[in-house]
């Protein structure tokens, strides 16, 4: 028998069972420039910043929206490449996220004034867990009722997500009324950890820790799981996985769930990180938000990650050092990153 | 002789405005490997993929071991143990070789027996375990797609065109396996351009040319009748080689 590459013979000598390639062999590496960009960008920022002090506020308050706009995101981004559906009522999922946190909060606002980390986590934690549930569920409702008949049909897609949002917007206002909600933070999360100089502000900190484990448990579940196989499959080719005999309906609406309901969890978040809850909150990260998708490859979750990172630090340092020009700065990133790679910062091999 | 193993119908089925299918009827038969030959645009791959329910058919009929699965989903009809590889190999780029073969064994992690013995066939498979499948080359890519189909016994196999654009080393490589694969007494349903490697697999085959099959018989006879190759392929055997 003819191989290419290696020869029988060559194979042979490996025990047999061993699957482990040889140490001369390529090996799948890990692209790890567009991943040195966020410490190369923190980097830069630093002389311009003028102290270390305001440098590192502003670096951890950049990871901290980062963080924030990765939870948001990342669904999308899944959504789009496993479904190839853009979906315009994802702003709704994280307004409705922030809305049912805010109510829930509220309740218990009591246990929030206090000064005691547990009785605020007894708040904050069922305030976001109903934030998940409920964007889950409107999540479910969205894919059956209105992206399933549109699936396929991107013209359809884009008027009909664009109606949903509207629909869920107003229906927002029935139920919660049309002024802003303030929203206080915990009592334990206000004020700053100083360390010298350096002011960092605890639900900065909470932000990026939560970031961080959703990333990881994203990570697991997409690397670690015959689920996440699947995922990662069916963002590629997902008329292939089905002729693998697996029902691709079922994973798009479990991912399409998951993607709402971490859209909730991020506009609980950045709620509690504004102090204040409006209709408008959604729509005003979508820009943001598909900035870092387009940013890091559609259908990509670790460049959904590296994108969120560096839309949030650009954001901020510019915000800080050139605050005219901070509402185009995240624009022109995205700009210069797809001059550079077109299919974004990791592109996903797709059919 | 036992029942055929697949049959069509009249299968007809339209892409868009586009008639394709016009009537196709045919049959596969148990234990053996038949060839789908004809020009391109006569409609193999519409062929095959009506078949494994990508694309339905607009009418007749495709019974598979007494069911009739015309309007069946893809996953249901995989299920039964069909499986198929497309034209373009439909390899995950972005998954490990290891990755693309669990991912096809629905059973569980493949059976490590049955590993061996494909690695026996594609050796290289074996090396490049952990590799990214999108790094490996156009002949690695075919083999991964062909051990992907039968990394779990299947009673069907659906292949179109394995041997495009691979050197000839590698086509003699496919040959030797789809020869080993044979003696599995697995059913095989092969569209082939490559009529040296069509002529020394095919048991039986079927010719198709615009939409419907112009031709069914044992491969030995058209391998044979120089004219009745002339006639149906345009070609005589001899010259494609």
């Amino acid at each position: 028998m003819t191989a290419t590459g290696p020869t029988p013979a060559a194979v042979a000598t490996t025990e047999a069972g061993d699957r482990r390639p040889e140490a001369r062999l390529p090996e799948a590496r890990l692209d790890k420039i567009p991943l040195l960009l966020v410490p190369v960008l923190a980097l830069l920022a630093l002389p311009l910043t003028g102290s270390a002090s305001t440098w590192v506020t502003l670096t951890v308050a950049g990871l901290a929206m980062g963080m924030m706009i990765f939870m948001m995101a990342s669904g999308l981004t899944l959504v789009f490449g496993l479904m190839d559906v853009m979906n315009f009522a994802h702003a709704a999922f994280i307004s409705v996220g922030a809305y049912v946190a805010a109510s829930v909060l509220l309740r218990f606002s009591g246990w929030m004034q206090e000064d005691n980390f547990l009785l605020n986590m007894a708040a904050v934690i069922p305030a976001v867990l109903a934030a998940m549930l409920v964007t889950g569920i409107l999540g479910w409702f969205f894919e059956r009722v209105i992206i399933m008949p549109v699936y396929g049909q991107h013209l359809k897609q884009i008027l009909i997500t664009m109606g949903g949002l509207i629909v869920a917007e107003q229906l927002i206002v029935v139920i919660w009324g049309p002024d802003m909600i303030p929203l206080a933070k915990p009592e334990t999360l206000r004020g700053s950890y100083l360390l010298g100089e350096v002011a960092i502000e605890k639900y900065r900190v909470l932000a990026v820790v939560a970031g961080l484990l959703v990333f990881g448990a994203m990570f697991v579940v997409l690397n670690r799981t015959r689920i996440g196989l699947l995922i990662r499959a069916g963002v590629e080719d997902g008329e292939m996985v089905e002729s693998l005999g697996y029902r691709i309906r079922r994973l798009f609406i479990a991912v399409f769930v998951a993607g709402a309901a971490l859209a909730g969890l991020g506009g609980a978040m950045w709620g509690m990180y504004q102090e204040s809850v409006s209709v408008a909150i959604g729509g005003q990260m979508m820009v943001l938000i598909f900035i870092v998708i387009i940013i890091g490859g559609l259908g990509s979750v670790g460049g959904c990650f590296v994108g969120a990172l560096l839309v949030g630090l650009l954001a901020n340092y510019v915000g800080y050092l050139a605050p005219k020009i901070a509402l185009g700065s995240n624009i022109l990133l995205m700009v210069a990153i797809l001059l550079w790679r077109p299919q974004g910062l990791y592109p996903v091999a797709k059919k | 002789m036992s029942e055929p193993l697949l049959k069509l119908a009249g299968v007809n089925t339209h892409i868009g405005h586009y008639h394709i299918l016009q009537g196709v009827d045919f049959a596969v038969p148990r234990g053996e490997l038949t060839m789908l030959l004809g020009r391109n645009g006569a409609g193999k791959t519409t062929t095959l993929r009506t078949i494994m329910g990508l694309w339905t058919a607009s009418a007749g009929s495709v019974e598979f071991d007494g069911h009739d699965i015309t309007r069946w989903q893809t996953p249901n009809i995989a299920r039964l143990g069909i499986a198929y590889v497309p034209e373009s190999m439909g390899i995950f780029a972005g998954l490990s070789v290891q990755e693309n073969l669990t991912l096809a064994s629905r059973g569980g992690p493949p059976d490590e027996s049955r590993l061996d013995w494909i690695f026996r066939f594609f050796p290289a498979l074996k090396k490049f375990w952990f590799l990214p499948a999108g790094l490996l080359s156009g002949g690695q890519k075919q083999m991964l797609a062909i051990s992907r189909a039968i990394v779990e016994p299947r009673r069907l196999l659906l292949i179109d065109e394995p041997t495009k654009g691979l050197a000839p080393s590698i086509i003699n490589n496919l040959i030797e396996a789809f020869t080993e694969l044979k003696k599995t007494d697995t059913t095989i349903l092969l569209v082939e351009q490559n009529f040296h490697a069509a002529r020394s697999l095919g048991d039986a085959v079927a010719v198709m040319d615009s939409g419907r099959i112009v031709h069914t018989g044992r491969m030995a006879e058209l391998a044979a009748d120089e004219e009745l190759q002339k006639k149906l392929l345009g070609l005589s055997l001899d010259l494609h080689q």
